[in-house]
């Protein structure tokens, strides 16, 4: 791999619902790329993990429940064409993820592959497990009822792999930006110390890890920032240089733009001190960030400066909280909103005294997102709405007392406002999470071959 | 030549894209011309963002200047109910609040009466 001064990096999705044939036009140009090419899938929010964990619980498989069809329309196309795959679609299940995706490629009758999977992030056994105890009891929580406690881990179990010659690596919890930063520090051999680079890396990663983001996805306002052909999004492809410049487009023939503005949206998405992102591997600073339009659909981000990793990690907690109740009813037409609100009103009666730890009523269409309605915005002229959704939502500690309360709405149809209708309601299990912080040389991320290929 | 100042909302003159972190919210915020910029370096503060978000009791609310970029990136915490696995809000995320922040009424000077991103 020596020598290679590009290397090109393309997005697979960017979280676990993502579009399936999102990434097949990103193969197709990666195949043709006259560079080291790879192809990432970030699909673990914060509570994605531990919905896998209790998934794994259960008796089911632990990892990305989509990954197989995520991977089928390109895995033939990526290996023949040596793009490897970087995924942390292993959740909580990194080996058996491997082991699927093997079965997978032989199944297509395509010669085996080299699987790795990273392991190491996961904090609740082994000695890890001291630290994490240490790390509960200063922030005052128990240790009991832990669904999954992840550290996210840096770049080092994914360049291990990639120089062990993996074609596909699968990962539990990484920082998503890893996904991107252990790539290109294969290829490049850039040092763990070259805080400038690792931080180009980390931009890079940045930039990619949430897909059709950076290339007009969430972005369309239309009449004020309009996006071409939206229902053709094309997933990003990043060339990064040796040197940590940034190039960020798309494929040929599809939708979407990438522009300065789409790629500075990006740029700061989730960001606090954008003097100070903490990552693993480097602390990103992007004050001084250059975005500029080369030409259609391709931008130049260049000028990210890194200062040394910080001396813990970020470790996600999740424990059970109970049970969440949610249900919802619609009132149309003359004196909708009003029948709306003594919807809400009835509800509130009903509920008082039931044993709920938490209660909300929204009125969807008037109030529901911003906590305020419309009219205390400043926004004058808003019209009355034709039509408005009451919604509960209601927190209980038992299963049975939030099935009783998405009950009552349904119950609405009969005994509440007239003309109530369109009820549908849901109740799920609730997950609590927080963030803590261990010492990084307490976590060991190590990189292993499935079915003993190495 | 002599048009008087006028009144507009943010969205007229930026855009922007919220995220959460638990119970944090940033909004990153983006003049689409240079020469908005200075305009919103005085109206959009941290006050102005105090006022619009007062129903989500932020403890704290800073901005970050992005000078290069002609944008902002405003952190508020604590405004999210608990965040994503906590919040019984139906945007548990706080990611429509972006479009709370477009609201923020702008007065525009005389000299940029014919905006070019007015709709």
């Amino acid at each position: 791999m020596g020598g290679a001064d590009r290397v090109f990096i393309g997005a697979g999705a960017g979280f676990a619902g993502d579009r399936i044939d999102g990434a097949i036009p990103v193969v197709r140009t990666l195949a043709q790329a006259d560079a080291p090419a790879f192809l990432i899938y970030e699909t673990l929010a914060e509570r994605t993990l531990a919905l896998a964990q209790l998934d794994r619980m259960n008796g089911g498989a632990g990892y990305l429940s989509r990954l197989r069809s995520l991977l089928q329309p390109v895995i033939a196309d990526c290996l023949r064409h040596r793009v490897r795959i970087i995924g942390n679609f292993g959740a909580a299940a990194p080996a058996q993820a491997s082991k699927m995706i093997a079965a997978l490629v032989a199944e297509l009758g395509l010669p085996p592959a080299r699987i790795a999977y990273v392991e190491g992030d996961d904090v609740l056994t082994g000695e890890v497990r001291t630290h994490l105890d240490a790390a509960l009891a200063r922030d005052g929580l128990p240790g009991e009822g832990l669904v999954a406690a992840n550290a996210y881990i840096g770049a080092k179990g994914i360049v291990d792999a990639l120089d062990a010659g993996a074609d596909i690596v699968v990962t539990g919890r990484v920082a998503d930006s890893a996904l991107a930063l252990g790539p290109l520090i294969h290829t490049f051999r850039w040092s763990w110390q070259d805080w400038d680079r690792l931080a180009a890396g980390t931009l890079a990663g940045h930039l990619l890890e949430c897909a059709a983001q950076v290339t007009g996805g969430y972005f369309a306002d239309p009449g004020v920032k309009d996006v071409p052909d939206l229902a053709n999004v094309g997933f990003p492809i990043a060339e990064i240089s040796a040197g940590g410049e940034i190039v960020v487009s798309k494929p040929s023939g599809t939708g979407g733009c990438v522009t300065a503005a789409t790629v500075k949206e990006q740029l700061i998405y989730e960001i606090d001190d954008p003097g100070r992102y903490i990552a693993p591997d480097v602390v990103l600073d992007v004050t001084d960030v250059d975005v500029v339009e080369l030409g259609r659909d391709r931008v130049l981000v260049r000028g990210a400066r890194g200062r040394p990793a910080p001396e813990t990690l970020r470790v996600l907690v999740c424990r059970k909280g109970g049970w969440l109740a949610e249900a919802e009813i619609s009132y149309a037409g003359p004196n909708a909103v009003e029948r709306g609100k003594l919807a809400v009103s009835v509800l509130t009666d009903r509920l008082r005294g039931q044993g709920h730890s938490a209660m909300r009523c929204d009125l969807i269409g008037i109030s529901s997102i911003f906590g305020i309605s419309i009219g205390d915005t400043g926004d004058s002229g808003a019209a009355v709405p034709g039509e408005v959704r009451v919604r509960l939502a209601v927190e209980t500690a038992d299963h049975e007392t939030a099935l009783r309360a998405a009950e009552e709405v349904e119950a609405l149809y009969l005994c509440g406002p007239a003309g109530g209708c369109g009820v549908r309601r849901h109740v799920s299990q609730r997950l609590h999470s927080k963030a803590l912080a261990i010492p990084r040389d307490a976590v060991r991320a190590r990189a292993h071959f499935a079915g003993g290929l190495s | 030549m002599t048009s008087p100042a006028r009144t507009v909302p943010l969205h007229r003159l930026a855009h922007a894209r919220a995220g959460d972190k638990g119970n944090r919210l940033n909004i990153a915020v983006f003049a689409y011309e240079e020469r908005y910029y200075p305009l919103l370096c005085e109206q959009v503060t941290e006050a102005a963002v105090a006022g619009l978000f007062a129903a989500r009791r932020p403890s704290k609310i800073t901005r970050y200047d992005l000078r290069r970029l002609h944008g902002f990136n405003f952190v508020l915490e604590d405004v999210l109910a608990g965040g994503v696995n906590a919040s019984l809000f139906l945007d548990t995320h706080g990611k429509g609040l972006s479009f709370l922040l477009l609201t923020l009424p702008i007065v525009l000077p005389s000299q940029f009466a014919e905006a070019d991103h007015e709709r």
